[in-house]
C-alpha cells in the first residue's frame, strides 16, 4: 500500500467513524440503555449479590429453649446471617421447599441438659443444596459457630486447638473476600461483551438492510474501511463508558480498591473491544437479517459471559471446556482484568492474553472481510 | 352545508399539520363526493402524503376537521368503525409488504386483516393477480420482486377487501407503462362494479391526473385549487393540466422559474472517437435457475445519454449492479472507460456516480451532512468542498431542507438528494437507477436539464433507467428490455416510428406484447362476492389475532436459521452450562515454599497432595516467587512451611504454617479456605493418633448436615433447572424484541394503522407463535436433560404444564414491551439482552439464593418473572414438589404477562404523529 492510499484509508476510516458516532447520538433510548448498563446495573449487581456467606437466610427450631440454644441463636449474626427465623419443626420442609431459607438448624429438647450429662445430643442441620454458592461454605460457618458455642459452654477449647501446628490463613488481594469487588468489575466485563457484539453487528446489518453499505461499496470505499470505522467508533465509545464506570461506579460509589494500573486495564479492554467488535462484524456478515443476527448473537455473548471465569471459576470446568473457551477472547480478558485489577499484575504478566486477544480479533476481522462481498451478493 | 346534497365522502375544513416544526399543511378545505374521483397533484414534499394519511386516519389530526364516510376522524370509535371500508396504499416501493412472505401470502394476510376469508378471498386474490400480471409468481417472496412489481403487489393488497374509499399514494411510481395501463384498467373495472367507490390518488403523472373528475392542487402545504377538473382548467386558462399547474403556482407566487417549454431540444451530440465509455458483452446474471439478465450487450459512447427502459422485473437494476461491480456477472463481461469492471480499483470508482433505486443514504444524517460525507469519501479537494456542496444544494433545490433528516422528507426530495450526492464528485459516468421515480414534473424537468448539461458540456456519459416516455425521448439512444433480454436498441424517434406509429409508449407496449405473445389481458369476470354474515365483533377480533399470528409464524418458518437457533441454541447452551458452570471447586493449584525440608513438613504436604481438591505445582523458591506466582494467577494457594517446623512440631511448640490464598475470586477463596481448614484438622487427628496412639475425644455432640434435594452436592443438579429458566427468558425476549420496532423501521407498521385491527390484537398475534416456540424449546431441553444429566422433573408435571406457558407469555410480553418502547432495532436487541440476562443470572436464584439479595437487587428480582419461575423449576426438578405448592407463582407469572402486554399496548399508538 502506498503512502497516499494508506492516508486515504485512514481518512475514510476516520470519516465513517465520525458518521457512526453521529448515528449513535441520534438514538436516545440506546444511549440511555448504555448509561443504565454501566451505572445502575453494575451497582445493583455488586451491591445486591453476595457469593460470600453474607445475609444467609437461616431458620432455627429451638426445641431446647435453654441458655445455650439462645446463645447459639445469638451467635448466628449479621453480616453472615440474616436474623434467624424462629420456626416450628413442622415448617422446616415447606420453608426449604419455597426457598425462604437455605439453612434450618434444629436444636432438640434437652440439648443443654444432654450435653452437660455427656449424652451426645443430636443436632440437626438441613441445607438446601440447590443454593450452590452458599450451601457448602455456609454449612462450615454454621457448624463452626455451633461448635464454638458448645465448647465455650462446656469450658473446653475448640477442636481447632487440637491441631499441633497453627494454620494462619492470609487472603491476598481481597482480604475480606468481599464479593462486591469481584461482581462489580466482572459485571462491567460482561456488559462490555454484550454491548460490543450487539452494537457493531447490528450497525452493520442496519446499513445492509437500508442499502447504505451497498452504496458505499460503489464509492471509492473498501469493505475494510467500513468495518474498521465501525470497530473504532463503537469501541471507543464503549471504552469511554468503561473508564467512567470503573472510576465513578466501581471505585468511587462502591469503594472497590483497584490494585493495578487502570491505564493498563483500559489498554487491555481496548484490545478486547477490537476482538469482540470484529466478532460482531463477522456475525453480521453471516446473519441474513436483524432478527437472525439477534438469535446468533445470544449463544456468543451468553457463553462468553458465563463460561469465561467471570461467574464460576474456570478451573472447575471440565478440561474440554477450558480448552474450547480459550478460543474465545473473553476468557483471556477475564483472566487479564482479574490479574490487573485485583492482583496488581503488570504488562509483563498479562502480555500473552493481550497477544492472544489481538490475534483472535484479527482473525475475526479477516474472516468478516472475506465474507463482506458474499453477504451483499446474497442479499439481492 | 346544503341539506339537499348527500354528505360528501370526504370533507376537510381548516386542516393544519406540522411535522417537526415545519408546516406540512395549512388551511386545507376540500370536499369529495361519494363515488367521486380526485387526483392530488403538486411538487414533492408539499404535504400530499400527509393529507392522504389524515384522510385515511393513520395520522393524528392536529388542527381542523376531517370528516370521512360520515363521521369525525378525530373519534377513535368512528375510525375503527370505518377502517374496513377504507383501503390505503402508502407511498414507497412496497414498503408495507413482508419481504419473506410470498406474493400470495402477503395478499392473504391483508385479506384476513380486513375480514375477507375463504373462497371469497381466494377468488379476489386470483383476479387481482391476473389483472396486475403477477399471476405467474404467486409463490415468489415479495422481497425478491422488482420495485415495480412490489408496487403492484401493494395495490393487490389494498384492493383485496371491498373498500368504499380507496386512497392511493403515488401508486404507479416506478411502474412500467404497460403495467400502468393495466393498473388503471383494473381500477376502472372496479369502479364500474362499485359505483359508490370514492377514489383519491396522489400522482406525479399529469396524464393520469387528467382522468380524474376532481383535481386538488397543493403546493407548499397550501391549496392552489380544488374542484372539478374542467373548472380548474378553465380558471387557470390552460389547456393541459401541466400548464394549469404551472400557472397556478405562478399566481400563488410559488414558482421560482418561469413556465418552461415541455421539450427542450438538446444540442446535437458531438462525435467522440475512442473507446466506448460503457461496454457490455453478453452480460448474464443467474440466481439459481432464474436468469435475471440474459446475454445483454451494448456500447455507450462518451457523452451519450443512454436510456434503459423495460417492464418491471426485467433486469434493469441487476444490469446496473453488475456494471458497478456490486454483483458479479455469471458470464459475459462489462467494462467502464476501457477497464473491465472486475479489475476496478479505488481510483476508477472515482469516475463513477451511482444512484440506486431505493434510498441508500444515511437517514440519521442531515441532507447537508450526507453531502459532506459523500464529498469527503469521494476525495473532493478540501478547498473546493464548501463551494461544491453549496453549489449542489442550489442546483438540486435542496436549500429549504438542507438541515433536515431524510426520514422527514418526501420520496421526491429524497431522490433529489440522492442525485445530488451522485453528481457531487463530477464523475465521468453516471449510472442512475430510476432517478426520477416519485419526483414531480417540474423537478424532473430541471433534472433533465442537468443531465443534458452534464452530457453535452462536460462530456459525462449517462446510463439511466426510467419509466417516463417523455424522459426516454430525451435520450440519445434507448434500449427496451423485457425478461432479461434486450428487445430493441436505437434512437427514440426511430424506435417510435418502427414499432409504435410514431409514439414511443405504443412502441414499448407493442414490443412487450409481441414478446409475451398475448394481447392485453382480457378482463377477468368479477367473482361473485359471497356476502358473509357480519361476524360478531369479538369473533372478528379473534380471527384477526390469528391472522397476525399466522403471518408471524410464516415469517419465522421462512427464516430457518432463526427458527433453528431459537430451538437448538437452548439445547446447546444447556449442555454447555450444565457441564461448564460449576461451583464444585476442584483442582485448585497450590505450591509449597518449604523452608524446613524435614520429614514432618513432607508428611504435612501429603495431606494436600492426597486431596482431590488440590493439584500441586512446582515448589516456590522464595517469598518473591510466592508473590509473583499468586499475582499471575499461576497458583491459587501458596503454603509456607517455616524453618525448623519439624523440630518445633516434635517439641509441641505449635509452629505456624502460613497459607496464602488468592482472594480475587471470592467464592473460590472462601471454598479454598474451608478446604485448607478441613485438611489441617484431618492432619491433626492423624498426628494425634500417631503420637498419643488414639483419636482425640470426639465432639461431645453429633451434628451431621443433611444436604437436601442434592445429596451429592453437585452443581449440575441445581444448574440445569436454573439454566432452563435463563434461556426461557432470554430467547423469547430476543425473539419478540424486534417485533414492533422492526415494523416501525421497515414501514410495515402502516398496515396496522390502516387496518380495523386493535393494537392488542396485533400484539397478542405477534406473541402467540413465540409462546409456542418457547414451550417446544422447554420440552426439548427437558427431554435432553434426562439422558445427558440424569435430571428429570421429580415433582408435578402439571405444575410445569401451567407454569411454562405462563412464563413464556410473560417473557414474550417482556420482549414486546421493549420492542414497543425502543426507537431502533439496535436499541431493542441490546435492551432485551441486558434487561433479561442481568436479572435472570443475578437476581433470580440461578446462582445466588434470592433470600439473600439486598436492596434494589431484591426488588428487581421480585419484579421480574424469572425469579418466580425459578421457584417452580427448582421445586419440580430437584425438590419434587406438587402442583399446589406454587399457587402464588402461577398468579405472579400471569400478572406479569398481563402487565407487560398492557404496558406494551400503551407504548404503541395506532396513528402516526
Amino acid at each position: 500500500m502506498s503512502n497516499a492510499s494508506a492516508l486515504r484509508w485512514l481518512h475514510n476510516v476516520y470519516r465513517l467513524g465520525v458518521k457512526e458516532m453521529v448515528s449513535l447520538a441520534r438514538d436516545p433510548v440506546l444511549l440511555g440503555l448504555m448509561i443504565f448498563s454501566f451505572t445502575f446495573s453494575i451497582y445493583s449487581v455488586a451491591h445486591g449479590v453476595r457469593t460470600e456467606v453474607k445475609n444467609a437466610a437461616i431458620a432455627v427450631v429451638d426445641g431446647d429453649g435453654s441458655q445455650l440454644s439462645r446463645r447459639i441463636i445469638e451467635a448466628l449474626q449479621p453480616p453472615y446471617f440474616l436474623k434467624p427465623q424462629l420456626i416450628d419443626r413442622s415448617e422446616v420442609d415447606a420453608g426449604l421447599d419455597r426457598g425462604q431459607f437455605t439453612f434450618a438448624l434444629d436444636m432438640p429438647p434437652g440439648m443443654e441438659a444432654d450435653l452437660s450429662a455427656g449424652r451426645e445430643p443430636k443436632i440437626g442441620l438441613a441445607v438446601d443444596a440447590t443454593a450452590m454458592t452458599q450451601a457448602g461454605v455456609g454449612t462450615n460457618y454454621v457448624t463452626s459457630i455451633v461448635d464454638r458455642e458448645i465448647m465455650a459452654f462446656l469450658g473446653q477449647s475448640g477442636t481447632a486447638s487440637l491441631v499441633p501446628a497453627e494454620v494462619v490463613i492470609r487472603t491476598y488481594f481481597n482480604p475480606n473476600l468481599d464479593s462486591s469487588w469481584f461482581m462489580s468489575v466482572m459485571q462491567v466485563v460482561e456488559n462490555v461483551t454484550i454491548l460490543s457484539i450487539i452494537l457493531v453487528g447490528a450497525a452493520v446489518i442496519r446499513e445492509r438492510e437500508r442499502g447504505t453499505i451497498e452504496h458505499l461499496l460503489v464509492m471509492p470505499v473498501s469493505a475494510s474501511e467500513i468495518a474498521v470505522a465501525k470497530i473504532w467508533a463503537n469501541g471507543l465509545i464503549i471504552l469511554i463508558a468503561v473508564a467512567l464506570s470503573l472510576h465513578y461506579v466501581v471505585q468511587w460509589l462502591l469503594g472497590v480498591p483497584i490494585a493495578g494500573s487502570v491505564p493498563l486495564f483500559l489498554g487491555t479492554a481496548a484490545i478486547y473491544l477490537f476482538a469482540t467488535t470484529a466478532m460482531g462484524v463477522l456475525l453480521a456478515t453471516v446473519a441474513n437479517s436483524m432478527p437472525q443476527f439477534a438469535m446468533m448473537a445470544i449463544p456468543c455473548f451468553v457463553l462468553m459471559n458465563l463460561l469465561s471465569g467471570a461467574t464460576t471459576p474456570l478451573e472447575s470446568m471440565p478440561e474440554f471446556f477450558q480448552v474450547v473457551m480459550k478460543a474465545l477472547p473473553s476468557t483471556h480478558f477475564v483472566a487479564a482484568s482479574q490479574a490487573v485489577l485485583y492482583r496488581g499484575a503488570g504488562a509483563d504478566i498479562i502480555w500473552p492474553q493481550m497477544l492472544l486477544m489481538g490475534a483472535q480479533g484479527s482473525l475475526f476481522l479477516a474472516l468478516a472481510l472475506r465474507r463482506f462481498k458474499a453477504m451483499l451478493a446474497r442479499q439481492t | 352545508m346544503n341539506g339537499n346534497l348527500p354528505e360528501p365522502a370526504v370533507r376537510l375544513r381548516g386542516v393544519q399539520h406540522r411535522n417537526n416544526r415545519h408546516f406540512a399543511l395549512q388551511d386545507i378545505a376540500l370536499e369529495i363526493p361519494v363515488g367521486g374521483t380526485a387526483a392530488i397533484i403538486g411538487p414533492d414534499g408539499v404535504g400530499k402524503s400527509t393529507l392522504l394519511s389524515l384522510i385515511a386516519g393513520t395520522r393524528r389530526i392536529q388542527q381542523g376537521d376531517v370528516h370521512v364516510l360520515g363521521g369525525d376522524m378525530r373519534r377513535r370509535r368512528h375510525r375503527n368503525a370505518i377502517a374496513e371500508r377504507i383501503a390505503y396504499m402508502p407511498q414507497g416501493l412496497g414498503k408495507n409488504l413482508y419481504p419473506t412472505l410470498t406474493v400470495a401470502e402477503n395478499i392473504d394476510f391483508f385479506a384476513g386483516l380486513f375480514g375477507v376469508h375463504g373462497a371469497a378471498a381466494k377468488a379476489r386474490r386470483d383476479r387481482l393477480l391476473v389483472a396486475t400480471g403477477l399471476d405467474p409468481f404467486p409463490d415468489r417472496p415479495a422481497g425478491k420482486l422488482s420495485g415495480g412489481m412490489k408496487q403492484k403487489l401493494g395495490l393487490c393488497c389494498a384492493l383485496i377487501h371491498d373498500p368504499d374509499l380507496l386512497i392511493l399514494d403515488e401508486p404507479t411510481t416506478g411502474v412500467d407503462p404497460l403495467s400502468r395501463r393495466q393498473f388503471w384498467h383494473l381500477i376502472d373495472e372496479i369502479r364500474a362494479e362499485r359505483p359508490g367507490l370514492t377514489l383519491i390518488t396522489a400522482t406525479a403523472y399529469m396524464e393520469e391526473a387528467a382522468r380524474f373528475a376532481h383535481l386538488i392542487a397543493i403546493d407548499a402545504g397550501r391549496l392552489l385549487a380544488a374542484g372539478p377538473t374542467p373548472q380548474v382548467l378553465e380558471e387557470a386558462g390552460a389547456a393541459t393540466l401541466e400548464e394549469a399547474f404551472v400557472t397556478l403556482r405562478h399566481r400563488a407566487g410559488l414558482s421560482k422559474a418561469a413556465p418552461v417549454a415541455d421539450e427542450v431540444a438538446l444540442p446535437p451530440r458531438p462525435h467522440h472517437d475512442g473507446p466506448p465509455a460503457i461496454e457490455a458483452e453478453e452480460l448474464t446474471c443467474r440466481f439459481g435457475d432464474f436468469v435475471a439478465v440474459d446475454r445483454v450487450s451494448f456500447r455507450i459512447e462518451t457523452g451519450e445519454i443512454f436510456g434503459f427502459l423495460g417492464s418491471n422485473g426485467c433486469g434493469k437494476t441487476t444490469t446496473m449492479k453488475m456494471l458497478t461491480g456490486l454483483l458479479p456477472a455469471s458470464s459475459g463481461s462489462a467494462s467502464l472507460l476501457g477497464q473491465p469492471v472486475a479489475a476496478q480499483d479505488r481510483q476508477s470508482r472515482l469516475n463513477i456516480g451511482y444512484m440506486s433505486q431505493s434510498f441508500s443514504l444515511y437517514e440519521e444524517l442531515s441532507v447537508r451532512a450526507n453531502l459532506d460525507l459523500h464529498a469527503r469519501l469521494y476525495q473532493v479537494p478540501r478547498i473546493e468542498l464548501a463551494a461544491r456542496i453549496a453549489d449542489s444544494i442550489k442546483r438540486f433545490d435542496l436549500e429549504a431542507i438542507a438541515g433536515r433528516l431524510p426520514r422527514d422528507l418526501s420520496l421526491g426530495q429524497r431522490q433529489r438528494l440522492q442525485l445530488a450526492a451522485a453528481c457531487l464528485h463530477k464523475p465521468r459516468i453516471l449510472i442512475l437507477d430510476e432517478p426520477t421515480s416519485g419526483v414531480d414534473p417540474e423537478a424532473r424537468d430541471a433534472f433533465w436539464h442537468q443531465i443534458g448539461h452534464l452530457a453535452r458540456n462536460e462530456g459525462v456519459t449517462i446510463f439511466v433507467s426510467t419509466h417516463f416516455m417523455n424522459e426516454a425521448a430525451r435520450c440519445d439512444r434507448i434500449s427496451f428490455m423485457h425478461r432479461g433480454r434486450t428487445l430493441a436498441v436505437g434512437e427514440p424517434p426511430a424506435l417510435a416510428a418502427q414499432y409504435g406509429d410514431g409514439d414511443l409508449e405504443t412502441a414499448f407496449v407493442k414490443l412487450i406484447e409481441a414478446d409475451e405473445g398475448v394481447a392485453v389481458r382480457a378482463a377477468v369476470p368479477a367473482p361473485t362476492m359471497v356476502t358473509e354474515a357480519a361476524a360478531h365483533p369479538s369473533m372478528a377480533a379473534l380471527r384477526r389475532i390469528l391472522v397476525f399470528a399466522k403471518r408471524e409464524a410464516l415469517e419465522l418458518r421462512r427464516d430457518t436459521v432463526r427458527l433453528a437457533f431459537a430451538l437448538l441454541a437452548p439445547l446447546f447452551l444447556m449442555v454447555c452450562f450444565g457441564f461448564g458452570m460449576s461451583f464444585d471447586v476442584e483442582d485448585l493449584r497450590y505450591a509449597v515454599l518449604d523452608r524446613d525440608r524435614s520429614l514432618e513438613s513432607r508428611s504435612l504436604m501429603e495431606g494436600f497432595g492426597g486431596s482431590p481438591y488440590f493439584t500441586e505445582t512446582l515448589p516456590i523458591a522464595d517469598f518473591n516467587d510466592l508473590d509473583q506466582r499468586l499475582r499471575s494467577g499461576d497458583v491459587q494457594v501458596a503454603i509456607e512451611v517455616p524453618p525448623d517446623f519439624g523440630r518445633d512440631l516434635m517439641q509441641g511448640r505449635r509452629p505456624q504454617i502460613g497459607v496464602f490464598l488468592d482472594g480475587s475470586f471470592p467464592f473460590r477463596g472462601e471454598t479454598a479456605r474451608g478446604y485448607v481448614q478441613g485438611i489441617a484438622l484431618k492432619q491433626a487427628m492423624e498426628r494425634a493418633r500417631q503420637t498419643i496412639g488414639k483419636f482425640p475425644d470426639p465432639a461431645p455432640y453429633e451434628l451431621v448436615p443433611r444436604f437436601r434435594y442434592n445429596q451429592d452436592f453437585k452443581s449440575v443438579v441445581a444448574m440445569v433447572p436454573g439454566v432452563m429458566m435463563l434461556l426461557l427468558v432470554l430467547i423469547p425476549a430476543m425473539l419478540t424484541a424486534l417485533g414492533v420496532v422492526r415494523e416501525k423501521e421497515l414501514g410495515t407498521i402502516a398496515n396496522l394503522y390502516a387496518s380495523p385491527a386493535g393494537i392488542g390484537e396485533y400484539l397478542i398475534g405477534k406473541q402467540l407463535p413465540y409462546i409456542g416456540v418457547g414451550c417446544i424449546a422447554f420440552l426439548l431441553m427437558t427431554l435432553l436433560a434426562i439422558p445427558v444429566f440424569g435430571i428429570y422433573p421429580k415433582g408435578s408435571l402439571l405444575a410445569l404444564a401451567v407454569a411454562v406457558p405462563l412464563y413464556q407469555i410473560a417473557t414474550t410480553g417482556f420482549g414486546l414491551l421493549i420492542s414497543a418502547f425502543c426507537s431502533s432495532q439496535v436499541a431493542a436487541i441490546f435492551a432485551a439482552a441486558i434487561l433479561s440476562i442481568i436479572p435472570a443470572v443475578n437476581f433470580s436464584g440461578l446462582m445466588y439464593p434470592t433470600a439473600t439479595l439486598e436492596g434494589a437487587a431484591k426488588w428487581i428480582g421480585l419484579g421480574f418473572p424469572a425469579s418466580w419461575y425459578q421457584t417452580v423449576s427448582l421445586g419440580v426438578f430437584t425438590k419434587g414438589l406438587g402442583f399446589a405448592a406454587f399457587t402464588k407463582e402461577y398468579l405472579a407469572l400471569a400478572a406479569f404477562g398481563i402487565a407487560f402486554l398492557v404496558l406494551a399496548r400503551l407504548c404503541v399508538s395506532k396513528q402516526e404523529r
